[in-house]
C-alpha cells in the first residue's frame, strides 16, 4: 500500500518537501545573519574630516603657482588655462608623493608620475586622480576629494 | 580497638598533621616514579603531561631529527603570551596615548623596556622557528602517511603568526605603525586594482570594503587602532591556542612523530630503553582490538613499534625541560641586548622614505613594488595554498622520516638552491637595471602589469622548474622537494635584497652607506 505522503507522480514527498523548506530556510537564515555580521564591521560613523573644503579666494593661487596643501593631501596649480587640484596620495599603497622637476615620485614603492599625474613608471595602478573644483558663493574655491574629475580638466575662476 | 578509641579531636589532628601528604596526593594521585608503571601513570594521570605519550620512540628524543624547533615556537608563544600580558598593563590604546604609553614602559616602568623586548623578539623569533620547524618536517617527509592534514594545520598557524606580528608593530601609533596601516589597508584594498581594470568595481567593490573593514574608515583613526588592538590581544591568540592545541592533539592521534623504517639504535641508547614484553606489558602485542581501533582501522602504537621506546618519564620531560631553559635563557639574553624598535609619533603628512616593513614582510614588499595586488594577495594567497597541498599532490609514502628522502633528494635540493639563487638574483638584477613594462611602453594596461612582473614571473618559473622535475625524476616528492627550496631561497633572498639594497624612493643601492642624506 503507498504511503499517503508519496506524491502520484512519483515528485517529491510531503516529508522530503518539508525537510528541504526547513534546510533552506536555515540556509538562507545564516546567510542573511553572514550578512548582517560583514555589515556590522562597517562603521557608520567616521571619525574625519570632510572630504570637502574651500581652499581660500582664486587670487590666493596665482598663474603660475603650485601650492601643497599638506594636511589636506593635495596639490593646487594655477596656469594659463585655470587651476586644478591633484591628489597627492599614491594609487599604489598610498604613500604621500612629493614633487619633483618632471612630475611626482612616491618613496614607498617608487612610483612616478608625470606633471599630470600620469603614471611613467613603478608599480602604481593608475594616475593621481585630479579634484573637482567649484566656487562657492562667498567666491572661495571648494576642492571635493570625493568626487574625481578627468585629467586635464582646468577652470578659470574670478 | 584503637580506632574506637580515637576521639573526634584526635582524628582532626591527625588529619591536620598529615595534610600537606594527602593534599599531595590528591593532587598527583600516583607516588613517586620509581617504576615503569608509576612513571607511565605519571604521564597519563597528568592533565598537562597526558599529551604525550607514556612511551617514546627513541628517535623523537634524538636533537639531530626534530631539532626541537616545533618545541621551541611553542615556548616561544608562551613566552610572548607572558610578557604580552605584563606590556598590557601599561598599554593604552587610544591614538593620543598609545605612542606614550610605549615610551612609558620603555624609559619609566620597572623592567619594561626588557619586558617589550622579549615581546618583540620571541614574536618575530616564532616566524624563524616556525620556519625552520615547517623545513624540519618538510625535508624529512613528515607530511606524509596520515600526517597530510596537520601539515595544513601548521600552515595555518605560519598565517595566524605573520597576522600576530604584523598587528603588534601598528599598536605602539609610531610612523611605522601608522604608515603600515595605510599600506596594509592599501593591500586589503587592492582587490581594486583587479576589479578597475577589468570594470567591475562599480558593481563588486570588494576592495574598499575590506579596506574600510580594518580601518573602521578610509583613513588610520581611533576606530583602526581600537580594531588592531582587539584582534591583536583577544581574537588572534585565542584562536591560536585553540590551532595549536588541535596541532599537539593531531601529532599523536596522526601516530606521533614520523622516524625512518630502518632504525638503528646506539650503544647509549641500551641503559633507557624499554625492552618490549611478549605478554603483557603497556602495549600488549597480542592486544582485543576495541570499537575505536576498528573504526579508524589504524591506531599508533598498537601491536607494532614497540621497540626503540623509552619511557617519557623522565627522557622526555628532561629534554623539553632543556628546551624550555635553552628558548628562555636566548630570549632573555637576546632582549637585553637588542631593543625593540620605536620610531617617531606617527605623522599623517609625511611618509617615511624608505617606508620599510619588518624585515619579515621585506621579500613581499619587494613583491609589492611591482604590483600591489599580486604582491600583495595574489602571490602570497598562492604561495600559502601551494604549501598546504604538498602533502595532496604529493602522495609517496616511502622513505618517510628520513632527511631529504634519499640521495637523490639531496641532489635535487641542492640543485634547486643554485638554480633559484641564479634565476632570483639575475631576476633582481633585471628588474633593477632596464625598468619593468611600463618604462618601455607606457600605454600599458594596468591588467597586464598586474599579471606579467617579475614576482609572477618568479612563480611561474618555480611551478615550470617543479613539473619539469617531476617529468624528469618520475617522482612527485622531488618536485615538491625543488618548489619547497625555490620558496625558501626566494624568501631569503628578496628579504635580504630588500632590507639591504633598497634605499630612499624604493631605489637600488649596494650598501645602506651609499643612501643619500637629506
Amino acid at each position: 500500500m503507498k504511503n499517503e505522503t508519496q506524491d502520484k507522480e512519483g515528485g517529491v514527498s510531503r516529508r522530503d518537501f518539508l525537510a528541504l523548506s526547513a534546510f533552506a530556510t536555515a540556509i538562507l537564515a545564516g546567510l542573511g545573519i553572514m550578512a548582517g555580521v560583514f555589515r556590522f564591521f562597517k562603521s557608520d560613523a567616521k571619525y574625519e574630516e570632510s572630504r570637502s573644503f574651500k581652499i581660500g579666494k582664486p587670487e590666493n593661487f596665482p598663474v603660475g603657482t603650485a601650492t601643497k596643501l599638506a594636511d589636506k593631501k593635495i596639490f593646487v596649480f594655477s596656469d594659463d588655462n585655470g587651476i586644478f587640484a591633484i591628489s597627492c596620495v599614491c594609487t599604489h599603497l598610498g604613500c604621500l608623493v612629493y614633487e619633483t622637476e618632471t612630475g611626482f615620485q612616491c618613496p614607498c614603492h617608487g612610483s612616478k608620475f608625470n606633471m599630470a599625474g600620469k603614471v611613467v613608471g613603478g608599480p602604481a595602478p593608475r594616475g593621481l586622480p585630479w579634484f573637482e573644483i567649484t566656487q562657492d558663493i562667498d567666491g572661495s574655491l571648494v576642492v571635493d576629494t570625493a568626487r574625481e574629475v578627468p585629467a586635464g580638466t582646468k577652470n578659470r575662476y574670478s | 580497638m584503637n580506632e574506637t578509641d580515637q576521639t573526634g579531636l584526635s582524628k582532626f589532628a591527625g588529619n591536620v598533621k598529615g595534610l600537606a601528604n594527602t593534599f599531595i596526593g590528591s593532587v598527583f594521585r600516583n607516588g613517586k616514579p620509581t617504576s615503569d608503571k608509576t612513571r607511565a601513570s605519571a604521564v597519563f594521570n597528568n592533565f598537562f603531561l597526558h599529551i604525550q605519550g607514556v612511551k617514546t620512540h627513541i628517535n623523537t628524543l634524538r636533537p639531530s631529527y626534530t631539532l626541537g624547533l616545533g618545541l621551541i615556537t611553542f615556548f616561544l608563544l608562551v613566552i610572548v603570551v607572558a610578557s604580552g600580558v605584563f606590556l598590557m598593563v601599561y598599554y593604552n590604546p587610544s591614538v593620543e596615548n598609545a605612542y606614550q604609553s610605549v615610551k612609558n614602559i620603555n624609559q619609566v616602568v620597572f623592567a619594561g623596556k626588557v619586558s617589550r623586548n622579549v615581546h618583540k623578539w620571541a614574536g618575530e623569533g616564532m616566524i624563524v622557528f616556525l620556519f625552520l620547524h615547517m623545513a624540519r618536517v618538510f625535508f624529512t617527509g613528515s607530511y606524509k602517511a596520515g600526517r597530510e592534514f596537520n601539515w595544513v594545520v601548521g600552515i595555518v598557524l605560519l598565517v595566524l603568526t605573520f597576522a600576530l606580528n604584523l598587528s603588534g608593530y601598528l599598536l605602539p601609533w609610531d610612523q611605522l605603525s601608522y604608515w603600515a596601516l595605510v599600506i596594509v589597508a592599501n593591500i586589503m584594498q587592492s582587490p581594486k586594482e583587479l576589479t578597475d581594470s577589468l570594470g567591475l568595481t562599480k558593481y563588486f567593490d570588494v576592495g574598499t570594503y575590506t579596506g574600510n573593514l580594518f580601518l573602521g574608515g578610509s583613513i588610520p583613526t581611533k576606530e583602526s587602532l581600537n580594531r588592531v588592538y582587539l584582534f591583536h590581544v583577544m581574537v588572534l591568540p585565542m584562536v591560536i591556542y585553540v590551532v595549536v592545541g588541535l596541532h599537539f592533539w593531531r601529532i599523536r592521534k596522526d601516530g606521533g612523530m614520523t622516524k625512518p623504517d630502518l632504525f638503528n639504535t646506539k650503544a647509549s641508547d641500551m641503559g633507557i630503553m624499554v625492552q618490549p614484553k611478549k605478554s603483557g606489558g603497556i602495549f600488549p602485542t597480542h592486544k582485543t582490538y576495541g570499537l575505536m581501533e576498528l573504526a579508524r582501522g589504524k591506531t599508533p602504537a598498537v601491536d607494532k613499534d614497540v621497540e626503540n621506546t623509552v619511557m617519557s618519564w623522565p627522557n622526555l620531560l628532561i629534554a623539553e625541560l632543556a628546551v624550555l631553559m635553552f628558548t628562555l635563557a636566548g630570549t632573555l639574553i637576546y632582549s637585553y641586548y637588542m631593543d625593540a624598535p620605536l620610531k617617531e609619533f606617527a605623522n599623517p603628512l609625511i611618509p617615511e622614505n624608505p617606508a620599510k616593513a619588518p624585515w619579515y614582510f621585506l621579500g613581499l614588499q619587494e613583491l609589492l613594488s611591482y604590483s600591489a595586488f599580486m604582491g600583495g594577495t595574489g602571490l602570497p594567497g598562492l604561495a600559502l595554498l601551494g604549501l598546504a597541498l604538498i602533502p595532496y599532490l604529493d602522495r609517496e609514502q616511502d622513505n618517510v622520516g628520513v632527511w631529504f628522502t634519499s640521495k637523490m633528494g639531496k641532489r635535487i635540493a641542492l640543485e634547486s638552491m643554485v638554480i633559484s639563487i641564479i634565476v632570483i638574483i639575475a631576476m633582481l638584477a633585471f628588474a633593477v637595471n632596464f625598468g619593468w613594462l611600463r618604462n618601455w611602453f607606457p600605454e600599458i594596461p594596468q591588467l597586464v602589469i598586474t599579471f606579467v612582473n617579475p614576482g609572477t614571473i618568479w612563480v611561474g618559473f618555480m611551478m615550470l622548474w617543479s613539473l619539469c622535475t617531476i617529468r624528469r625524476t618520475g617522482s612527485t616528492r622531488m618536485g615538491a622537494m625543488a618548489l619547497f627550496v625555490m620558496f625558501l631561497v626566494s624568501y631569503l633572498i628578496l628579504t635580504y635584497f630588500a632590507t639591504d639594497m633598497r634605499g630612499p624612493n624604493w631605489d637600488f643601492y649596494w650598501s645602506k652607506s651609499q643612501w643619500p642624506i637629506h
